[in-house]
């Protein structure tokens, strides 16, 4: 039989059966669509948190106070092992290092704001202008913390858009006096709003110089050292000089701990792209009982066909026609699921991302081309029984079956 | 030669702890352009004879030449080429698929020997005018009569040219008068040399043949002696045979 002859026929009697058929196709269809949905979820994580992470700023050395092995952070290191503050001048003395394009020293805290008798609570975090370009940070309204001594801390704030909003509504709010703690700041500029970031919402901050912060919370020691190094490659040098140099200060202790952006992106890129590949694994299962559902629907079909497999026999077909033509069938039924089914995951993919446009759910492509081709290898494994079952089939046995 | 050469053939099957004997020492020779009926009560075996002739079963003892060759040693790809190219099959029930319509069915045989498509268009179109059936190409087999089934089914058996046609009672799903005009399409393939066999219980039908075989118990209880085969000039005729067995004369054809 030629193989056009062998599709047509396959084709045919699929068509022929349209319940069978359509409940094999949407078995199928619903096992490539969850694979699909579920790896762009997983994979939309990913890209989420990555993205995230690249908007921090980009070639960051991350410094912070107290040492914590190479195992990553510990909660007990934070609270316990850090003897000797992270000062000012310690990351002053960072601009020294060849690589170091700028630095921000940040302290952060909170604190309530008032304005008129509005008041609430909010982040406060005390830095100086290279902040600003570190974090890749751009005004909606007026300017950036002035370029002065990190130790002056002029009685300036910059807002974030949530706080300008629920504290002057429409009135304007550059040049305005604002309480924050116990001091009246003049608000210089307002963030543009960003909406939610990594861990902190950024429109609902207020940014002061560190001096000033230091003095509201009454600490000497920084939160973080913001470090931007002059280019990707500089980076390894520019951690080993920043240890270094603070070694020094703090008396040959290695009392800080220095991370690097990329660093962070890796361990949370395989996190979850191993997340991602879990999820698929479970997805993956729905496609083995897809599988084997087609399977049950083509020994049905061999059952019910009985009568039709012994007139072929009769009429000359061999054990590979049959085989052959059961097989085709089994492959049709999975490709088409597996078609509607991408097509299904695709659909429930771009609704993910209209009903959540900052979430990328875009599936992965290697977990499409995985799905569909294991949604065709269970089709054609568990049609091959069937098929071989027909091929088998005694023709007189069959042909009084009719 | 002849066409069909039985020797010492036995077929048994196992029925639970009994071996119940199908087919025991029989020898039957066909020669080519024959018309021959089984005949013989349910049980008796013709339609095992039928299936062995036909390549669908292997006789358990005794050869079967086909054409001068030796059919129960062919492997089963082997069995179904001949089965494709040398025996058409006419069945009571018809056995038409019903999916497919009357012109696909028709070519259904040539589809599966792998016969180009253009090829299996003329020849399809060829048959369907030869059996009246030039209007029912595109029919399913439900939209169809039976007697225009079973047309189908014949046009279907002889469309590979087959040199032997097996029907079995392939008058038995039909009524007396379109049962009659399905007979002669037969006898009419016969006289233009294929042979013919038909397994029927049916005395009307089984006595128009030029052969009959009477089975009982797996042998053969007698072979028709009551007509030397004609050669050539025309049928064995209904005149001669009608009176013998038939109680109430055939109708006359249309």
């Amino acid at each position: 039989m030629r193989l056009p002859d062998i599709l047509r026929f396959a084709r045919d009697a699929a068509i022929g059966y349209p319940m069978r058929t359509s409940l094999s196709v949407l078995a199928m269809s619903i096992g490539v669509a969850s694979v699909v949905i579920l790896t762009a979820l997983g994979d939309g994580a990913r890209r989420y948190v990555v993205g995230q992470f690249s908007s921090l700023g980009s070639n960051l050395v991350i410094v912070l106070p107290g040492r914590s092995g190479t195992g990553g952070f510990n909660p007990a290191n934070a609270i316990t092992s850090t003897p000797r503050d992270l000062t000012i001048d310690d990351a002053a003395a960072l601009l020294r290092a060849a690589g170091v394009k700028q630095v921000a020293p940040l302290t952060a805290g909170t604190s309530e704001i008032s304005v008129a008798g509005r008041l609430r609570e909010v982040m406060v975090a005390g830095t100086t202008a290279s902040y600003f370009p570190i974090r890749n940070f751009e005004l909606g309204q007026g300017s950036a913390l002035p370029e002065e001594d990190w130790g002056r801390g002029s009685a300036v704030a910059v807002i974030g858009n949530t706080i300008r909003e629920e504290m002057f509504g429409n009135a304007p709010a550059i040049g305005q006096l604002v309480r924050v703690g116990d001091r009246r700041l003049r608000v210089v500029g307002v963030l543009k709003p960003v909406g939610q970031g990594l861990g902190m919402n950024t429109d609902e901050l207020v940014i002061v110089p560190v001096a000033l912060a230091q003095a509201m919370f009454n600490s000497n020691t920084l939160f973080r050292v913001l470090i931007e190094a002059k280019s990707r490659e500089a980076i390894p040098q520019v951690r080993e000089e920043v240890a270094e140099i603070l070694k020094q200060r703090h008396r040959g202790e290695e009392d800080v701990t220095v991370i690097t952006q990329d660093a962070v992106l890796a361990t949370f890129d395989k996190l979850l792209g191993a997340l991602t590949l879990g999820v698929a694994g479970i997805a993956a299962i729905s496609l083995a009982v897809a599988g084997i559902l087609v399977m049950n629907v083509m020994l049905v079909a061999v059952t019910q066909r009985t009568g039709e497999i012994g007139l072929l026999k009769a009429l000359g077909a061999t054990g590979n026609t049959i085989r052959l033509a059961f097989l085709a069938e089994a492959a049709m039924l999975s490709a088409v699921g597996a078609l509607l089914g991408y097509l299904l995951g695709q659909l429930g993919a771009f609704a993910l991302r209209q009903f959540f446009p900052v979430f990328p759910a875009y599936p992965p492509d290697w977990a499409v081309i995985a799905g569909l081709s294991t949604a065709l290898g269970t089709g054609l494994l568990f049609g091959f029984m069937p098929a071989r079952r027909a091929a088998l089939m005694d023709p007189v046995q069959a042909l009084m079956k009719h | 030669m002849a066409l069909i050469e039985l020797k010492g053939i036995a077929r048994t099957f196992q029925l639970g702890d009994t071996t119940v004997n199908a087919l025991a020492d029989l020898n039957l020779v066909i020669d080519p352009g024959e018309y021959l009926a089984i005949m013989g009560p349910s049980g008796s075996g013709k339609s095992t004879l039928l299936n062995l002739l036909g390549l669908l079963d292997r006789p358990n003892a005794g050869s079967y030449l086909l054409e001068g060759r030796d059919v129960t040693t062919m492997q089963p790809d082997e069995l179904a080429k001949v089965r494709s190219t040398r025996i058409g099959f006419v069945f009571q029930s018809f056995h038409l698929v019903p999916r497919l319509t009357a012109a696909e069915n028709i070519a259904l045989p040539m589809t599966l020997a792998g016969i180009p498509a253009a090829e299996r268009v003329k020849r399809v179109a060829q048959a369907l005018l030869d059996f009246g059936l030039e209007n029912r190409a595109d029919h399913r087999p439900d939209q169809l009569s039976g007697g225009q089934r079973q047309r189908v089914a014949i046009a279907r058996a002889t469309i590979m040219q087959p040199a032997l046609i097996l029907a079995d009672e392939p008058t038995g799903n039909l009524d007396r008068h379109t049962g009659e005009e399905v007979v002669r399409l037969l006898e009419e393939l016969n006289e233009r040399g294929v042979t013919l066999v038909v397994v029927t219980h049916d005395q009307a039908l089984g006595a128009r043949a030029r052969r009959q075989l009477m089975m009982e118990d797996g042998r053969l209880q007698s072979d028709s002696t009551h007509l030397p085969p004609l050669q050539g000039e025309g049928r064995g005729g209904d005149g001669l045979i009608a009176p013998i067995s038939n109680p109430s004369p055939s109708p006359p054809p249309p």
